[in-house]
């Protein structure tokens, strides 16, 4: 058999795609939150809430609706954003004009409503989503076996994240928001509306999460609380990339996934920390993020 | 001259204030003291445990303006360590078990804090989250903390070896001598010179550091003392309760600091020893009612209204009645 570095090729290949996997999440998350923080300058503790109603709504579509996997992609970031676009405008506005802090808590309780009454109602065990037909079986590609559902996810989750980057880079609307971004008074004045354009915003950043959550839904079991701690996961991965750019965002999201998949293979006592571990260094010696612009 | 002939209005208008001050302290300190006849020593001893932790995180939010995400880590590293000493080392003391989690902590707030303060803002709070969810997974895997169990049958033991501690009522006064040498030293602290340079620091960094003062320096000491300090909490805590649990550990336990601090007050000394006890007894009281599963959300919607509409908490907003009545 061949063999990397004392380690047989399928299980270091395999711990490298479900690395690659999870740094697409790392990726997905890292760049809503980028997003939302940009406009608002919040950091949304809810993401991971978020993020989990998104799998959440898709299981209850297809149980009590038939809302099959495809039309699910579509629709429930929609729902999902909704709701953001409702908790933009109903709590987060009332609080704009106060420290950043204060954004940060508000969210975190709002996280702690959604996950709280979904344990309620749905236990804290988790549900299986099933693996939609036209994407089961898989490639045998000689050193191993991928299953077709998992090389779906990492091209669609990079795909979302590039069409992302195009709407903010190449776009009108995108121009809109980067430069409110750097001067929210100054858009106002030229009749920009800032604060439709801020709800819309957090909306977006709200639907990512959500489109996050629909493609993990078939690949972890769905429970209430499968966001809250992929989501501080998420935030090491933020600390280190910095929230300043989003290709950044992305490439940080990617090689954290990674750095943990190789971690599995030679020491995984040590999988559950290292992202922690790499953001303590990158604080030491570039206190300001690889793809930081904050002093 | 006699120098209360000297005294200027406002040095008078100063000692009487002080005076009032230190009749209420005088009078909760005597309702602490009877407390024990009148309501359950452990409910009680829990409040003051909670108490001592939020004092200490306020002490890092209140007066240096710094949001900490992570103090669960160092309640858990006291409680942890100090109760891996009295379960494996029977001839300890519980002081001085106390002592080695507290210093435990305190080490751990030196890395932590090193780290912390080159960022700033939602940053720190990212980083301190971040930081203590990795000492969760520590203390999943360590050997000598249990793992999802944590530790149990921490023997209370024998205070200086002396005074036994199993009777509830003196483990109660023993609580509450640590809880006022901690509430004493906050208070000597935010009162201190360094306590007006930390307040200086919190309203505008840029100035405070034009001034001429080692800005980082003031905010290391800061989260030290208050991770030290929460350390204390935790030790005394596995003492009292004879356990040390995951639950410390976990980021929620850091929301729920925030919480007491933020219900009770933020930058008000009183105010985590309100809101301790009202969210303590929240607690208390729901597991036992229908509404037990429900805490986690009702905690979440308290969160939501203080972030919204009463950001000074309950000591402050009394504090800004009395002002404008005497004013």
């Amino acid at each position: 058999m061949t063999m990397i570095l004392g380690v047989p090729l399928t299980m270091f290949m395999g711990q490298l795609i479900l690395g690659l996997i999870n740094g697409a999440f790392y990726a997905l998350l890292s760049l809503g939150l980028a997003v939302i923080f940009g406009l608002l300058k919040i950091v949304n503790f809810a993401h991971g809430a978020q993020y989990m109603l998104g799998a959440f709504t898709a299981l209850l579509g297809l149980r009590y609706l038939g809302l099959n996997y495809w039309l699910a992609l579509l629709v429930v970031p929609l729902v999902v954003g909704g709701l953001g676009i409702l908790t933009e405008r109903f709590f987060l506005r009332r609080i704009a004009h106060l420290d950043d802090l204060y954004g940060l808590l508000m969210t975190f309780g709002l996280a702690l409503i959604i996950e709280g009454s979904l344990a309620n109602f749905f236990g804290v065990s988790g549900a299986r989503y099933p693996t939609p037909e036209s994407l089961s079986g898989g490639f045998q590609l000689g050193f191993m076996f991928l299953p077709t559902y998992r090389a779906w996810v990492l091209v669609a989750a990079i795909g979302m994240c590039f069409a992302t980057w195009f709407i903010i880079e190449r776009t009108r609307l995108g121009s809109y928001l980067r430069a409110g971004t750097e001067n929210p008074m100054l858009m106002q004045n030229f009749g920009v509306n800032m604060p439709q354009l801020i709800t819309l915003t957090y909306g977006f950043g709200v639907a990512l999460a959500a489109f996050a959550g629909v493609l993990a839904a078939p690949l972890y079991s769905v429970s209430p609380s499968m966001g809250s701690n992929l989501l501080i996961v998420v935030f090491a991965v933020v600390v280190i990339g910095g929230m300043g750019s989003i290709l950044g965002a992305v490439i940080t999201g990617l090689a954290m996934g990674l750095i943990e998949g190789l971690t599995k293979v030679y020491y995984p006592e040590a999988a559950s920390t290292v992202i922690f571990v790499v953001m303590a260094i990158v604080l030491t010696l570039r206190p300001a993020g690889l793809f930081g612009k904050e002093a | 001259m006699s120098t209360a002939q000297t005294l200027s209005p406002a040095m008078k208008r100063e000692r009487n204030s002080r005076l009032l001050r230190g009749c209420f302290y005088l009078a909760l300190i005597s309702i602490a003291l009877v407390a024990p006849f009148i309501a359950y020593p452990i409910f009680l001893m829990k409040v003051l445990c909670f108490a001592l932790f939020a004092s200490a995180f306020n002490l890092l939010l209140g007066y240096a303006g710094l949001l900490s995400f992570g103090h669960a880590a160092f309640l858990a590293t006291g409680g942890y360590i100090t109760g891996f000493m009295l379960a494996s080392f029977p001839s300890l003391t519980p002081e001085l078990g106390i002592l080695t989690g507290t210093a435990a902590s305190m080490a751990l707030g030196l890395v932590f804090g090193l780290l912390a303060i080159r960022r700033h803002g939602i940053y720190f709070a990212m980083v301190t989250l971040a930081l203590s969810q990795m000492m969760f997974f520590l203390f999943i895997q360590a050997p000598f903390t249990g793992g999802e169990d944590g530790l149990h049958g921490v023997p209370r033991g024998e205070l200086f070896g002396l005074i036994s501690l199993s009777n509830d009522l003196s483990a109660y006064y023993f609580v509450l001598a640590i809880f006022m040498i901690g509430f004493g030293i906050i208070q000597r602290t935010v009162h201190s010179p360094y306590g007006q340079v930390l307040k200086a620091i919190r309203e505008n960094e840029p100035r405070a550091i034009s001034l001429g003062y080692n800005v980082d320096n003031y905010k290391l000491v800061a989260f030290v003392l208050s991770a030290t300090l929460a350390g204390l909490a935790g030790s005394t805590k596995t003492v009292v309760f004879q356990l040390a649990s995951l639950d410390d550990a976990h980021w929620h336990m850091s929301g729920e600091v925030i919480l007491m601090t933020l219900l009770g007050g933020v930058g008000t000394l009183l105010g985590p020893l309100v809101g301790s006890g009202i969210v303590i007894t929240l607690q208390t009281q729901l597991a036992q009612s229908p509404l037990g599963n429900w805490v986690s959300v009702i905690l979440g919607v308290i969160f939501v209204i203080c972030v919204l509409s009463f950001r000074s908490g309950i000591v402050g907003e009394i504090q800004k009645i009395v002002k404008k009545k005497f004013k």
